[in-house]
């Protein structure tokens, strides 16, 4: 804690002695927009620490492969739903001996009932490493590997640190591959709504009149039909027989076209208040085009609003994506995603037995939460003259 | 006042109509048609299906007509007869399986509503008045937890929560031994012992959003000078707040039940899905699954209509609670 002012106070003290020594007697407003935004998000500490974590969650979701211990087909008929495994640092079993290691399981059947009963059996360490040599993948789909940031030494050995599902697969690995798949739908699924929310909500703000009104109704139209039973509508109507991808482009596609209502509307607010600043009136009067108007004079100052109402709605995004796909409407297996994942923890038995099948639903609210405070934390500073 | 009633009325018969026609869509856009789903589910069990029958049926229903035909039957069934249609599924009157679920619906989106308000309201003002404080930071955080949490989500873990620790499986609103009793105490009182997890769940995230909205506002508001002159002429703290600022940021509190109540809506269906409700969400999903298109067309239209009669309410009590709002809408009426 006390070492931080510190440190940050040497680092800008150094800054503009090494860059350019006019920096140095700067006067407020002699900092671009940009740094003005970013000095104060970085004040954020909450945006600041969220935006680690969705950082090493896009990393994650990058690399999966990679970083997953296995692959998320992998199955093991013999640890159907075991539970998950404590990673140890400590080996006391004969001396102190430092380094990674779970321990393995011996399982029973329950002769009633015939599930399977899970014991931890403490005389059977299984030895972890890091860049160890595991069940091969194929990077990007592009080249082979069989390198695992973590995982058993031994590839035969089970390792489940976040237990397994009822066919014996890894949950870790399969929650690490569902980032991927949950993540980028909220990217892209936005990045849509956005083409299409700054298109008509910059259309209906700068031109006004006859046009903003009947885009202003399509809009409260939208908005007015409850968006669950529309999306489950929609989605029902996507073919089962399609092929993964293009279910996937389906689904975005579908979420994107109830999206872009609350992007419209931020960007309609922003051109209209915009249109009536005086520099506008200034860009006009010198001869500036439409398109140079909005583009070089009107963008730059709205911007950061625009990257905090994207920010705001990849949330909603991946949410709505969790939702559909957990009641079967939206991706399907064996297309990996945290709603998907969450099917399995659709009903009693297995949710009262293998409560880590609940795991996924807790990636999506880690990841909801911090590009909500990301979101936040850039709206709050978007206005840095304030 | 009554011009701008009527005039907001009349509004909402072009839009109910976009709404119907887009239900209508929504149905007829899965590949082929509840009969072949039916014969393709008929035919894997290996029995066969006589083509006579399937013809007959075709007919009865109108599936062979051109799809405006189709649209038109519809919808003016349901204008001129109040007939919405027979399910396939289950062979009888859409309206007749349709009203009390949709009953029920409404029902656990109102308490929803009072329920969010009667949290935020308090909430709200404490986290303002005591920004920064640990309650007020305790409170934020618990919203935000809210709000990212899908409620399906809070669902199951309530449901494994009930069964870990409590030995109980939930489900229902009615408890097994009032299901067939008429309306009585203790029915009452069972259905209101059910409901209250319900609508806390489905209440999260609508709640977690009014407590912001609130407390934004009232920061804003606690800033102005009227409120210092109004502690300066040595009003009581509590009336201070309690009369101006608070007064103040419940206008766009009350505005905001037009676009919670999609959201409600929306969230009742899922939550209602995983707690087994009989509400309107189970019966939507296996609608939809099954390609029973009156019923699920039906479900879609009915809660697209509530959903525009909750906004007119909300602007109606938005009306009558702020005067500048109601003079403005006046000039323009």
């Amino acid at each position: 804690m006390g070492r931080n002012p510190l440190r940050r106070g040497s680092d800008t003290g150094s800054a503009p002695a090494s860059t350019a020594p006019a920096a140095r007697t700067r006067t407020p407003g002699a900092e671009s927009h940009s740094q003005l935004v970013w000095r104060r998000f970085r004040r954020h500490r909450l945006a600041m620490a969220s935006t680690i974590v969705v950082g090493l969650l896009a990393l994650v979701a990058i690399f999966a492969e990679f970083v997953a211990p296995t692959t998320p087909e992998d199955y093991s008929a013999d640890h159907t739903h075991a539970p998950p495994q404590a990673l140890r640092f400590i080996d006391t079993s004969d001396g102190i001996d430092l380094g990674l290691y779970v321990y393995g399981y011996s399982s029973e059947r329950d002769p009633e009932t015939l599930a399977r009963e899970y014991t931890v059996d403490e005389s059977h360490t299984i030895p972890v490493g890091f860049f160890v040599e595991g069940t091969e993948y194929e990077m990007w789909g592009l080249f082979p590997a069989n390198r695992h940031l973590i995982g058993p030494v031994n590839a035969d050995d089970p390792m489940y640190l976040l237990g397994a599902d009822r066919n014996g697969r890894d949950m870790l690995s399969r929650i690490i591959y569902g980032t991927r798949v949950s993540l980028s739908i909220g990217l892209v699924g936005v990045a849509l709504a956005f083409l299409i929310g700054i298109a008509l909500g910059g259309i209906s703000g700068y031109f006004g009149g006859r046009t903003d009104t009947i885009v202003q109704r399509l809009i409260e139209f939208t908005m007015s039909i409850p968006t669950i039973p529309l999306w489950m509508g929609l989605t029902a109507a996507v073919p089962n027989d399609w092929g993964p991808l293009t279910t996937y482009f389906a689904i975005t596609v579908i979420l994107s076209l109830i999206g872009w209502t609350d992007l419209a509307r931020v960007v309609r607010g922003r051109f209209l208040s915009l249109r009536e600043e005086d520099f506008v009136l200034a860009a006009r009067l010198d001869g500036c085009g439409r398109a140079r108007t909005i583009r070089r004079h009107m963008l730059p100052s709205f911007t950061s609003h625009i990257v905090a109402s994207l920010t705001l709605a990849i949330p909603l995004m991946i949410l709505a994506e969790s939702a559909l796909s957990f009641l079967g409407l939206g991706l399907q297996p064996p297309v990996v995603s945290w709603g998907v994942l969450m099917q399995e923890a659709q009903n009693i038995h297995s949710i009262a037995g293998a409560p880590w099948t609940l795991l996924p639903g807790v990636a999506v609210t880690v990841a909801v939460l911090a590009l909500n405070f990301i979101g936040d934390g850039i709206r709050d500073s978007a206005d840095p003259y304030q | 006042m009554w011009a701008f009633l009527i005039r907001r009325l009349l509004y909402m018969v072009p839009t109910l109509f976009a709404i119907s026609l887009v239900a209508f869509v929504i149905i007829q856009l899965p590949p082929g048609n509840f009969l072949t789903t039916y014969i393709a589910e008929l035919s894997a069990r290996g029995e066969t299906v006589d083509r006579s029958q399937i013809e007959a049926l075709e007919e009865r229903y109108g599936l062979n007509d051109p799809v405006y035909v189709q649209y038109l039957n519809w919808i003016s069934g349901i204008v001129l007869h109040g007939d919405f249609g027979q399910s396939f599924q289950y062979q009888r009157d859409v309206s007749e399986l349709i009203w009390g679920r949709l009953g029920i619906s409404v029902g656990i989106a109102l308490c929803t509503v009072l329920v969010s308000w009667a949290i935020a309201f308090p909430i709200g003002i404490y986290s303002a008045v005591r920004q920064h404080s640990a309650g007020d930071y305790v409170f934020t955080f618990l919203g935000f937890l809210g709000l990212a949490t899908p409620n399906f989500m809070l669902a199951l873990l309530f449901v494994w929560i009930s069964f870990a620790y409590f030995g109980q499986s939930v489900g229902g609103i009615v408890s097994r031994e009032y299901v067939d009793a008429p309306w009585n105490l203790g029915k009452l009182l069972d259905v209101a012992g059910n409901l209250w997890i319900p609508v806390l769940i489905i209440g999260t995230a609508g709640t977690a959003v009014l407590i912001r909205v609130l407390r934004a506002n009232i920061l804003d508001e606690l800033r102005k000078p009227y409120v210092t002159t109004a502690r300066a002429k040595g009003l009581p703290e509590w009336r201070v707040i309690l009369k101006y600022p608070v007064r103040m940021s419940l206008s766009p509190f009350i505005s905001t039940v037009g676009w919670v109540l999609p959201t409600i809506v929306g969230g009742e269906v899922m939550v209602s899905i995983v707690l087994s409700l009989d509400t309107t969400g189970p019966l939507l999903l296996e609608a939809l699954r099954t390609q029973d298109m009156y019923l699920a067309g039906a479900f879609i239209l009915l809660l697209g209509a509530l959903t525009l009669i909750g906004t007119l309410l909300s602007d109606l009590l938005l009306a009558w609670w702020d005067p500048r709002i109601r003079h403005s809408q006046l000039e323009e009426a």
